[in-house]
């Protein structure tokens, strides 16, 4: 299953993994703040309706 | 116009006003790069250019806060923006003055220290010629930076992140004439390319700067 | 199907966003997913450079990332600057901190490429430096965004600071190509057929090219979203206070 990479496997390996841990922080960063913000959003709408009743 | 400019120079040379602050400070880099790299001639002749340039550079941006910073407190700068002057124009003036005030002293210290470099004759002309040409650029570029960080409580680290990245085109054209000078190759190239950032930067800048400023102070 | 401008209503917008933002990120993992998984299993050594042409899926996709975002953010900037939609100074925001991270991911994967090929994992090379100037750029960038309070008065200054930062970049770029000759080879991208990689590497670089691109725009649509959300949040709350 995983190709023969020869005498730069270390090489390959790290510069895919450091690449891909990047990329995933990002995503996971901006759906993280994304989801929080969303949540905030939602409670100050809730709360301004609540008060003009 | 005339007016604004005597009263910035007097300002700035006015105990407390910084002048003089900036060449102390060219001094003190160039004094202790020896202590860090050794005393060995040869390399000190070799990095001499690099050297000084670095040293005009940040001594150039130590003072950049102060170009909006004081007329800001005082409520002048609300004053200029209402004159009749355009904004434009009294960008230019900062500019100049800033460059008055900080970038001509520090061509002018600069064979000093040079020779405490041990450049050689021929090279401190030629890092004299490339400052001439390099510092007004980085006395407007640095008033484009003070500009736009002029509303900002701490801006003076944010200042440095943003106005340094604008400072490469001139600080590799600057420092490739007075290195070029110094080994005696062809100097008219870099010291060409040299002007030209200088010119966009005069030419184009004032403009970004006002429209900036104006935004700040809406 | 109305103006193009409607998107840039910020509700409409997000009601937008909502609707395309599964296809998109589905697509966009989708096709990082097959071109990774090809570039990496199955294609074949390059004869000088042995494995490590596998890095190429990563290396060129987040460069042209790097450098594609910032002309988008220019583009949004002006686009601000002109006509006042508040989506388009956010999208800008929301794009920066995610080429900023391509710049990085260029950056890293060429350094650890530049390892065994050059022997050296950093050159002072004109187009890594460029590269690292463009990170300072982004640096500078986000910083002033953050620090400016008022929302409308960090979105012009940015604006401003984009398009002399632009003009700015295209100097360096100049003046670093001036100041040393590289190591680094030319456009692996070209029309010109010749000069390109060979066909094996080529078609799954694409595929991980489109990924990163979508990967891009599902990001930029995301936080952008966020941006608006978290703006119509400080609205709500400063009404809240005055009321």
């Amino acid at each position: 299953m995983m190709p023969d990479l020869g005498k730069y496997a270390a090489t390959v390996l790290s510069a895919y993994g450091g690449a891909l841990a990047l990329l995933v922080a990002l995503v996971v960063a901006s759906l993280w703040r994304s989801a929080r913000v969303a949540r905030t959003l939602r409670e100050v709408e809730e709360r301004v309706r609540h008060g003009r009743d | 116009m005339t007016a604004l400019l005597i009263r910035d120079l007097r300002l700035a040379v006015r105990a407390g006003g910084g002048f003089g602050l900036g060449l102390a400070f060219f001094l003190i880099v160039v004094v202790l790069v020896p202590f860090a790299v050794g005393p060995a001639m040869g390399l000190l002749e070799r990095i001499a250019p690099g050297v000084l340039w670095i040293g005009a550079l940040l001594a150039c941006l130590l003072s950049l806060d102060r170009i909006f910073a004081l007329d800001r407190e005082d409520g002048s700068l609300d004053l200029l923006a209402v004159s009749p002057l355009p904004l434009e124009g009294v960008v230019a003036v900062k500019a100049l003055a800033h460059w008055l005030t900080t970038g001509l002293p520090l061509v002018a210290v600069a064979p000093v220290l040079g020779l405490l470099l041990s450049l050689p004759g021929k090279g401190v002309i030629w890092l004299v010629v490339s400052l001439l040409a390099g510092t007004p650029a980085l006395s407007v570029i640095g008033t484009f930076g003070a500009a736009l960080t002029v509303g900002l409580k701490r801006g003076g680290l944010l200042l440095s992140l943003l106005v340094l990245p604008l400072y490469v085109p001139t600080l590799i054209f600057g420092a490739e004439v007075a290195r070029a000078g110094a080994t005696g190759l062809d100097t008219a190239t870099p010291l060409v390319l040299l002007a030209a950032v200088t010119c966009v930067a005069v030419a184009l800048l004032p403009f970004a700067s006002a429209a900036v400023l104006r935004m700040n102070l809406r | 199907m109305g103006s193009f401008w409607e998107y840039a209503n910020p509700k409409r917008f997000t009601q937008v966003v909502d609707r395309v933002l599964p296809a998109v990120s589905g697509l966009a993992v989708a096709a990082l997913v097959a071109g990774l998984i090809w570039g990496f299993f199955f294609t074949p050594d390059d004869y000088r450079q042995g494995s490590t042409v596998k890095i190429i899926y990563l290396h060129v996709p987040s460069a042209l990332l790097a450098i594609n975002a910032w002309l988008m953010m220019l583009v949004a900037s002006l686009v601000w600057l002109v006509r006042r939609h508040h989506v388009s100074a956010l999208a800008a925001r929301a794009a920066a901190p995610v080429g900023a991270v391509m710049t990085v991911i260029a950056l890293l994967t060429g350094a650890i490429w530049g390892q065994p090929m050059w022997g050296t994992w950093w050159a002072w090379d004109p187009r890594l430096t460029s590269f690292l100037i463009l990170f300072l750029f982004y640096l500078g960038y986000i910083a002033l965004w953050s620090a400016v309070e008022n929302d409308d008065t960090a979105a012009d200054l940015t604006s401003v600071l984009c398009i002399v930062g632009s003009v700015f970049a295209i100097l360096s770029r100049y003046a670093v190509n001036f100041w040393n000759q590289g190591l680094h080879q030319g456009a692996s991208l070209s029309m010109d057929k010749e000069e390109n990689v060979a066909d094996v590497f080529y078609i799954p670089l694409l595929v991980c090219i489109a990924g990163f691109v979508l990967l891009f725009i599902a990001l930029v649509l995301l936080r952008t979203r966020t941006e608006i959300r978290a703006r119509r949040t400080r609205a709500l709350l400063a009404r809240e206070v005055t009321a």
